[in-house]
Order: structure tokens, then C-alpha cells, then sequence
């Protein structure tokens, strides 16, 4: 009796353990994370700091908004290589329509059409990259790498290639704003984290968006209307896109319009350390937060260290390469072919 | 035979313009800016986008081959920094031969690390060559410690480096020499040789390659192989054209150049596409640049073209392999 018990207690033990450790092998970025978190706080004085903690929160928030939609986009076995061409598009549009003269008598209001308009402007590419993809059966891949090139030329076109200037100050006040004891920009990564994360693990399109990934014939046969289903994904990042530009914006009381450029590699970098498949059908919220931590960290801290910003290119790049290498070793299923 | 007649007139014909659209696409454009144009199609301005188009155009012949082998190379744009800093950096150090032959080495053995890991070790190549596109960049910028670097002024016009980017031969520009030449024999190898075969079977199929004796592990190897060998050219002819560079000269290359494989109407997919077709897909890519400048157009308006006609020549291609024009998702 007292042998069983004995017995069954180490068992629990032992797996609590096992469960543990596959959360780490499920997530192997978070031990990454927590590598490095430790190696900063103690290599510089400077690293382990709430004000720090903060401002990395705050210059991760941009790419991160935009790892988030990814994640449901890559999950759903696409890929939306438009993003960084919206970041900048959104900006522009929000910065510019702010100023028109129709909105001159509204105040601080008058940031609100501007903003909308920005939303709405990503959201609406989004739907059109999404309609390409249902309607044409194009490779995402390419449809969007078509919108990356295009979105661009009409943020230039839009623009005269230059630059906007916020004048009404409330909105880069937004940008240093406070709200509870954190940055506002915070609060907006961290409330979409959570309504993100319980968008995929909680309700029906979160699992869709597994199924449709995973099997997209399975999920045909079982009564998911795909193509719609990937449209409203499109829409999602789209305007998580929109909102980073806007964000940005805020902070510089500006736009460009080479805003967000590169920002598609950034992100798909984020998201794949996170443990997102690009095959789809595998991924999900905790591991692209850790994955957006782990730039952020990385960048913040070796910028402490006064290393120069090349070696965290470099430094990123190897990461990125182990990080897949680890998860092919740990989740060895096969011989699986790895296509986009 | 009167089947095959049958079938030509029922639709092969549809399908086979249809599946070389590209070439509808091209001769349509040109006759377009043609007309819209008078300067458009002079030989002076033809020679001069064609020129512009060279280095795209001969990073497009290698990504063109990694991607009928069924991967992708995002490192080229990064690579085409790095080999151009190097090669124009070492050209003052140690002569124009040592450092074009030093580049060389450098650059192919990137080329190396990129076909090891995607070939041997098998990892997915859009993510090693994401990865690779950072970690060179930074790489970059540690050799030339951030600063741009360029010939000495005083030998810039009598070394004989200058030939690669600013030579003539018989009247026609260096570059497009080198890009018809490396077209050709590119093409050949892969169109006419069993290793060119031996890519088409690793893309189209790689389980039946492997079955039929091919060693896939180090066919996807060479393809990364030649796909930075091109780069190293594209750099030569980019150093000696300019004379110097930036750290971020070949920043976005990588996408732009995967356009314009794409738009030749290689699939993404592996096992099709042809040389020839990604030559016309730069072309296209450069005369619509340049006929929708000479038309008056704002320079980024051919970006927004561009976007329209990757869409229409892939749903084109995709439309006729599956002979309905839209896709049969729900």
C-alpha cells in the first residue's frame, strides 16, 4: 500500500517533470528568452529595470501587433509578406487626413476619422489579398509579395515621397501617453495579445483557422467555408498592419513613407522563433509573444552592451536558423517535407 | 492524328497561349509603350533598361534554379551587399584579380552554409535563407564597420576592373554581355544536361527522385552553389559599375528578384520554370519601369503595375493547369 502510494506520487513527479519539460520543448523560445533575460541582468547594470522592462514592451509593440495577425495567417498555412507596405501606408493616411482642412474645426477629434481611415485602409487590403487568395487560388506567398511591391508604389504615389508631419500634438502625446502605471502602447500589445490568444485557443475560428492549415481538404469536408474563413485572417493582420503603423506613427508624430520597410522579415522572424509552422496548422500566441520578446530583449540588450547593431543582425539571423533546427531535432515527426 | 487536331482546336491552343501568357504579356507591353512612346523602342533606350535589368537579372538565373529544385533563396539581396563592399573594398588592398577571386570564394562559401542547411540538413529554405539575409547583413556591416566604400578616385578610370560594369564590346554595353552569356549557359546546363534534369526531378518530385538514384541532399547543395556564384558576377558588375558601394546596396533584391522568376512563370512549387522565361520576366519587369516613366508616369506608379501583372500572369498559369479560372475553394 504505502509502496504503491510511494510509487504513484514519483510517477506524478516524474510527470510534472516530463510536463514541464515539454512546455519547454513545445516552447523551446521561452527557455531562450529566459537565457537571455538572465545573461543582460547580469552582464549590465542597466538591463533589470521596470522603466527597461517597459521600454522594451514598447519598442517590440510594433512588430509585435503584426506577429500576432501573422501567426493566425501562417497558422492557416499562409503568409502575408504586405505588412511592412501597410505599416507604412496606414501611417501616412492617419498622419495626412488628420491635417485636412475639412477636419480643421474638430479638435482632437479630428484624430479620429484619420485613424479609422488608417484601420479601415488595412483592413480593406487585407480583404483584397485575402479575395485574391480565395478567388484565384494563388499561392498567398505570391499574392502578396505582388501587394508588398504595389502597396508601396501607391504609398509613394500617395505621398509625393514625403514625409508627414502630426500637427496636432495630442497624437504623439498618445504615443508617450501612460494608462495604469504602463505605457498606453503597452496596454494595446498586451490587451490584443490576450484577445488573440483567445481567439485561437477558445472559440470556433480559432480552431478553423488549426484545421484549415492543417488539412485544408478535411476542413472543406467539414463544412468550413475556407475561403472566407482565410479572407477574415487577411482582414486580421491587415489591420493588426494598420495599427502598428498607426502606433508608430504616434511615437514619431510622423510618417514616412520607407515606414515598416523589412518589417515582413522581422515578423515572420518573430513568429517562426515562436514555434509557428509555415507549413500551417501548427502554432500559436504564447510562443510568437516569446519569439517578439526575444528580438526585443536581444536588440535591447546588446544595444546596453553598446555592441553594434551588426551583431544583432548577425546574432538574429543564427538564432533564427537554431531556433529550427532545435525544433526539427525535438519534434522529429518523420521525415517531413517542409514546402511552403 | 485527327484527335490531335481535335484537341488543338478544343482548347490546347487556349491553354498553350495561356501557359506562355508571358510571352503574349511581353510583346503586348512593348507594342503598348511602343506606341504611347516614341523614344521607347530606340536602341539607345532598349540597351540602357536592358542594362539596368542585368544584375536582377542575373541573380534571377540562380533563384531561378534553386526554385525549380522547390526552394527559395532570400539571401541574395543581402549577399549582393556583401560580395559588392567586398569586392570593391579589397580592389585598393590587393588588386582587382585577388579581390574579385577572394569575393568569389567568400561568396560561395555563404553559398556553402545556405546549401548545407537547407540540402543536408534539410531545414526549410525560406527560413535558413531569412535567416542567412540578416545574419550577411550584419556581416556586412562589420567588414566595412558601417562606412560606404569606394575605388580610389584616382584609379577609377584606368584600372581595368571598370571593364565588367562600364566596358563595351562591338557596341554593346559589358553588362549585357555577361548577362546573355551566364543566360545562355545557365540555360543550357539546366534545359540540356542530365543535372539539369536532376533539378527538375528533385523539385517536381522529390520522393520519386530519390527512388530513381538521385542524390537529392547534394543537388539542392549545387543549386545554392550556383545561385551565389551569380550573385558573386552580379557584384563584380555592380563594384565596377559604380565604383563603390553602400552596406545596403542590395537591400530588397531579394524579393524583387523572386518577382521576377515569379513572373516568368516559374512555380513556387518546384519541378517547372525555364531560364528562358525568367529572362523575359526581367525584361518585363525593366520595360515596364521604363515605358511607364516615358509615358509620364510617377516612378513608383511601375511598382503598382508590377503588383497587377504578378497576379494576372500566376492566376493565368495556375487558371490553365487546372482549366477553370476561378479556384474551386469554398
Amino acid at each position: 500500500m504505502a509502496e504503491t502510494s510511494v510509487e504513484s506520487v514519483s510517477a506524478q513527479a516524474n510527470q510534472g517533470v516530463k510536463g514541464n519539460f515539454r512546455w519547454v520543448v513545445r516552447h523551446p523560445i521561452w527557455a531562450f528568452v529566459v537565457i537571455i533575460f538572465l545573461f543582460f541582468s547580469l552582464m549590465t547594470d542597466t538591463f533589470f529595470s521596470l522603466g527597461n522592462f517597459e521600454n522594451i514592451l514598447v519598442q517590440t509593440s510594433t512588430l509585435g501587433l503584426i506577429a500576432l495577425g501573422m501567426t493566425i495567417v501562417m497558422i492557416n498555412g499562409n503568409i502575408d509578406l504586405s505588412v511592412g507596405a501597410v505599416v507604412a501606408l496606414a501611417a501616412s493616411l492617419t498622419v495626412d487626413i488628420m491635417g485636412w482642412p475639412m477636419f480643421e474645426s474638430w479638435g482632437n477629434w479630428q484624430i479620429l476619422p484619420a485613424v479609422a481611415a488608417g484601420l479601415a485602409s488595412g483592413v480593406l487590403l487585407g480583404a483584397l489579398n485575402g479575395l485574391i487568395v480565395w478567388k484565384t487560388g494563388v499561392d498567398a506567398f505570391i499574392v502578396t509579395l505582388g501587394a508588398m511591391l504595389g502597396v508601396r508604389g501607391l504609398v509613394f504615389v500617395y505621398t509625393g515621397e514625403q514625409s508627414f508631419f502630426a500637427m496636432n500634438f495630442a497624437y504623439s502625446d498618445f504615443g508617450a501617453s501612460r494608462f495604469l502605471g504602463l505605457p498606453t502602447l503597452a496596454w494595446i500589445f498586451l490587451v490584443f495579445t490576450l484577445l488573440i490568444h483567445i481567439l485561437l485557443s477558445r472559440t470556433v475560428h480559432g480552431s478553423n483557422t488549426y484545421a484549415v492549415g492543417d488539412n485544408r481538404e478535411a476542413a472543406v469536408n467539414a463544412g468550413i467555408r475556407v475561403g472566407p474563413h482565410m479572407m477574415v485572417n487577411f482582414m486580421i493582420v491587415g489591420f493588426f498592419a494598420a495599427l502598428a503603423g498607426i502606433t508608430l506613427s504616434t511615437q514619431m508624430g510622423a510618417s514616412t513613407p520607407n515606414l515598416g520597410r523589412d518589417y515582413e522579415l522581422w515578423v515572420i522572424t518573430a513568429t517562426v522563433l515562436g514555434g509557428t509552422k509555415l507549413t500551417g496548422g501548427a502554432g500559436n500566441i504564447i510562443g510568437t509573444f516569446g519569439g517578439v520578446l526575444a528580438i526585443g530583449i536581444l536588440r535591447n540588450g546588446m544595444n546596453l552592451m553598446q555592441v553594434p547593431a551588426f551583431y544583432v543582425l548577425v546574432t538574429l539571423g543564427v538564432i533564427l536558423i537554431a531556433v529550427l533546427f532545435l525544433d526539427k531535432q525535438l519534434n522529429r515527426k518523420g521525415d517531413g517535407e517542409l514546402r511552403i | 492524328m485527327a484527335g490531335f487536331v481535335e484537341r488543338m482546336r478544343n482548347g490546347d491552343i487556349k491553354s498553350l497561349i495561356a501557359r506562355n501568357g508571358i510571352f503574349v504579356a511581353f510583346v503586348a507591353f512593348m507594342i503598348a509603350f511602343g506606341i504611347g512612346s516614341d523614344r521607347f523602342l530606340t536602341f539607345d533606350n532598349l540597351e540602357s533598361v536592358v542594362r539596368s535589368s542585368a544584375m536582377i537579372g542575373i541573380m534571377a538565373l540562380g533563384v531561378t534554379i534553386v526554385v525549380i529544385s522547390g526552394n527559395l533563396d532570400l539571401s541574395v539581396g543581402s549577399m549582393l551587399s556583401f560580395g559588392t563592399v567586398m569586392v570593391v573594398n579589397l580592389h585598393d588592398k590587393i588588386g582587382p584579380g585577388p579581390a574579385i577571386l577572394v569575393m568569389m570564394i567568400c561568396v560561395l562559401l555563404l553559398g556553402a552554409v545556405n546549401g548545407f542547411l537547407i540540402g543536408f540538413v534539410r531545414l526549410n529554405s525560406l527560413i535558413v535563407t531569412l535567416g542567412m539575409l540578416s545574419a550577411i547583413q550584419g556581416l556586412t556591416l562589420i567588414y566595412s564597420g558601417g562606412k560606404n566604400v569606394d575605388v580610389n578616385p584616382s584609379t577609377q578610370d584606368t584600372t581595368w576592373f571598370r571593364v565588367f560594369g562600364r566596358g563595351e564590346v562591338a557596341g554593346i554595353d559589358m553588362p549585357i554581355i555577361i548577362f546573355f552569356a551566364l543566360a545562355s549557359f545557365v540555360g543550357f546546363i539546366i534545359a540540356f544536361t542530365p543535372y539539369g534534369r536532376r533539378v527538375y526531378a528533385v523539385g517536381g518530385n522529390p520522393t520519386a527522385a530519390v527512388f530513381s538514384g538521385i542524390r537529392r541532399n547534394r543537388v539542392v547543395f549545387s543549386t545554392y552553389i550556383v545561385s551565389a556564384f551569380c550573385v558573386g558576377i552580379a557584384s563584380i558588375i555592380l563594384g565596377s559599375r559604380v565604383m563603390g558601394s553602400q552596406n545596403n546596396v542590395g537591400q530588397g533584391y531579394e524579393l524583387l528578384v523572386l518577382a521576377s522568376v515569379i513572373l516568368g512563370g516559374t512555380s513556387l512549387l518546384g519541378g517547372s520554370g525555364s531560364i528562358l522565361k525568367t529572362v523575359i520576366g526581367v525584361l518585363i519587369l525593366g520595360f515596364i519601369q521604363n515605358g511607364l516613366l516615358l509615358l509620364g508616369y510617377p516612378y513608383f506608379a511601375q511598382w503598382i503595375v508590377t503588383w497587377i501583372v504578378i497576379i494576372l500572369a500566376v492566376w493565368l498559369d495556375v487558371a490553365a493547369k487546372r482549366g477553370r479560372l476561378l479556384s474551386p475553394i469554398a
